[in-house]
């Protein structure tokens, strides 16, 4: 026996004050809750981590090792917090010596979309290989789609070691 | 613009059909609050999926790993606590909401026919959300989630017949390790949950093709679902997230020590709704183990799962269900009893004293192993104070209180003590010059260093630190314990001021067997400061768990 099918009549005697009610409180609860996980979840995946920024200086080079006057591709090794773990990685930078022992460290990807560049030493210019972007020795725009001077590390002269440091802040 | 496009979608798929179909169902007049149990045990689902995909997201699935990414995530991630509180509160929600929807459906007498598939149905999701809460518990890794699954894969393991090869499943063979871990981890992530999903499905649909049970000889002219029933549906729900929330924010979701299985000192404690259990077993003892484990939770499944076929009378007004009413109740009270029975027979677990306020009277430095004070010895000896001037200050080096998680690990710190430039470019750290006992004892020091214990600890007196360096040199660990550490062929060592004292000691080192008659310790010859750092090093030593 089919007990709950026996009555088919369905009354709907809702007032219409009350139906408009009920829901207008189903929405207003679903988007709080909905706002209520979104928010969250939003500032979780999009706020960096708190992680303090620590050990962002490398000895990288003896800077009487380096030319002057001509960039030079050095590689060495530093520590990257990536996520819970911190790795030792290889890492590279163009490193310009200049004739007053100033050293300008530019970082290696191209500002255009992260090619790797490098020093073509007859046309005296940094090149891409990508989008011919071109470089000028101290890093300005001279051709091509890249939309900014090559990124600079800040440097530190420590006695004849050279120490790179985080990047600096495009102007 | 609108119109047109629902239009569209409408003519294409038929959504808006599939929608009011679902929405305007016809339920009795007599539905009411006692049904919206089922929906909130859906949403809870939902909440689980998303936080648990969230956390997916920062998590890395291999031990060792997953510990320093849970840590990650609570400390370094904004919002990270919150989601994880979710995940976690919202699994023991989730588990009291299915409790609580079978209760009410087991007490209407709704399992009867012809709904006896949708109860059935309802049991397996009941077993799933357990599974769910077991295969979780061990993803932190942490010692609760290791020792946690140590003793449930041990109880598996006593299946009559199935016992190995359900051991040989979970990968729990030899030990909990990387097998297992991963074997949770793609139950808990990747088949439970759209499992999960198709029964819910099917469970909806039998609901939906059974129609909601009325109440006997309700004639009153039906009703539709929408609105009124959802508008209840909704305060069930928004009452029971508010909660959730709630718990999220304010209640802290405990993250111990890395799982470490050599910790003998630790007491496994299962999650609270399968501390019942827990201490079922206790009643039963050697060869009548098998019975407590798993006989017992098997016939009691299979009592859940076999209600619509024991009880076929027909269905009768709420309040003459006098039998139902009393099973349950005694099941509440046999569930409550074993419960607290539990939680006050289990000792404490000395993680939880860690952080408890109840732990400030004994003092920091004499809660270490004698190997951290070894450590500590070493810390002072190498004056390492000089360059990691402690919690919060600056320094050539950094704070060790607060190493990232990475480093939080002998493993990467072992190394580093002996070639720090090797490990951190650029470091100007001198390398640490100990033999390799040394070394461990050191780091197991650094590793116990926090902001708040660092003073405390710091402040070992003479006495204790050197007692520890003796008692560390002549090996005394191969056959005492203290703090957990070290083999138990001679008594343990904790709190034996208790019941030795300085001239009982003494007699004892230079004769072991004219005071403990048939004792192997052989004697030791102590230069009076030895003797009286070792015998006030020991004489101080708290007693277990306290
Ligand atoms: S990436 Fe270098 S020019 Fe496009």
């Amino acid at each position: 026996m089919d007990d709950q099918h026996q009555s088919h009549e369905v009354a709907d005697d809702l007032s219409p004050t009350r139906r408009s009610f009920y829901i207008k409180f189903i929405y207003g609860i679903m988007t709080a809750i909905g706002a209520a996980l979104a928010a969250p979840a939003a500032i979780y995946l999009l706020f960096p981590p708190k992680i303090p920024k620590e050990g962002q200086w490398v000895d990288a080079a003896d800077l009487a090792s380096l030319p002057t006057g001509t960039p030079e591709e050095i590689s060495y090794q530093r520590t990257r917090v990536d996520g819970w773990k911190v790795t030792s990685e290889k890492a590279t930078a163009w490193v310009l010596k200049k004739p007053d022992n100033q050293v300008i460290a530019f970082a290696p990807q191209c500002t255009h979309l992260g090619c790797a560049y490098h020093w073509d030493d007859p046309s005296h210019t940094f090149v891409c290989p990508c989008h011919t972007s071109a470089f000028s020795i101290d890093g300005k725009v001279l051709a091509g789609p890249a939309p900014r001077p090559l990124d600079r590390y800040e440097v530190k002269v420590d006695g004849s070691r050279l120490q790179i440091g985080p990047l600096e802040p495009h102007a | 613009m609108h119109n047109k496009i629902i239009e569209w979608l409408e003519h294409r798929t038929g959504i808006q059909t599939a929608i009011k179909n679902f929405l305007y169902e016809d339920i009795p007049a007599s539905s009411g609050w006692h049904q919206v149990i089922g929906s909130m045990a859906v949403f809870f689902f939902i909440i689980q999926v998303f936080t648990g995909g969230l956390l997916a997201f920062n998590y890395a699935p291999t031990p060792g790993e997953a510990y320093n990414s849970v840590k990650y995530i609570m400390t370094e991630l904004t919002g990270g606590s919150l989601i994880r509180g979710l995940h976690h509160w919202g699994a023991s929600m989730m588990l009291i909401i299915v409790v609580l929807h079978m209760l009410q459906v087991f007490l209407y007498g709704s399992y009867k026919k012809p709904r006896e598939a949708t109860w059935m149905m309802g049991v397996v999701l009941l077993l799933i959300t357990l599974a769910f809460g077991l295969t979780g518990y061990l993803l932190p890794w942490d010692n609760r989630a290791y020792w946690g699954t140590v003793v449930t894969t041990q109880i598996a393991a006593q299946a009559p017949l199935a016992g190995p090869y359900l051991t040989r499943l979970l990968g729990g063979e030899g030990s909990v390790g990387n097998v297992t871990f991963s074997r949770f981890y793609a139950l808990h992530t990747v088949l439970l949950p759209p499992f999960t999903m198709i029964l819910i499905g099917i469970h909806i649909y039998l609901v939906r093709k059974h129609g909601v049970t009325p109440a006997v000889n309700d004639t009153a002219p039906r009703r539709k679902f929408f609105p009124e029933q959802v508008f209840k549906d909704t305060v069930g729900v928004s009452i029971a997230f508010l909660i959730l929330f709630m718990m999220a924010v304010f209640a802290r979701v405990p993250l111990g020590r890395l799982a470490d299985p050599t910790d003998t000192n630790f007491i496994p404690r299962p999650e609270w709704y399968f501390l019942f259990l827990f201490q079922t077993l206790k009643f039963f003892k050697g060869p009548l183990e098998a019975i407590g484990s798993v006989v017992l939770p098997g016939v009691a499944v299979l009592t859940l799962f076999l209600i619509p076929f024991i009880d076929r009378a027909p269905l009768v007004r709420l309040g003459k269900r006098t039998f139902a009413f009393t099973f349950a109740a005694l099941a509440l009270i046999a569930w409550t009893g074993l419960t607290t029975a539990a939680i006050v027979t289990t000792p404490k677990t000395t993680e939880a004293d860690e952080t408890a306020p109840g732990a400030e009277s004994l003092q920091a430095w004499q809660q270490l192993t004698p190997e951290e004070l070894q450590g500590l010895a070493y810390f002072q000896k190498e004056k390492c104070k000089a360059c990691h001037p402690g919690a919060g200050k600056r320094g050539i080096g950094p704070d060790l209180t607060q190493m990232i998680p990475a480093h939080r690990d002998a493993a990467w710190m072992i190394p580093h003590f002996k070639n720090p430039a090797q490990v951190v470019p650029g470091s100007s750290m001198p390398p640490v010059q100990l033999d390799d006992a040394g070394l461990n004892a050191l780091s197991a020091f650094v590793l116990k260093l926090t902001p708040q214990n660092e003073q405390g600890l710091l402040s070992a007196p003479d006495f204790a630190v050197q007692g520890a360096l003796i008692y560390q040199s002549k090996h005394c660990d191969a056959c005492h314990q203290i703090a957990g550490a070290g083999k138990k062929i001679g008594p343990p060592l904790d709190g034996v001021g208790q019941h030795r004292d300085r001239a009982w000691l003494e007699k004892h080192f230079v004769d072991p067997k004219s005071t403990s008659p048939g004792s192997m310790m052989p004697p030791y010859k102590f230069t009076p400061q030895e003797m009286d750092a070792i015998c006030k090093y020991l004489l101080q030593l708290p007693k277990a768990g306290g």
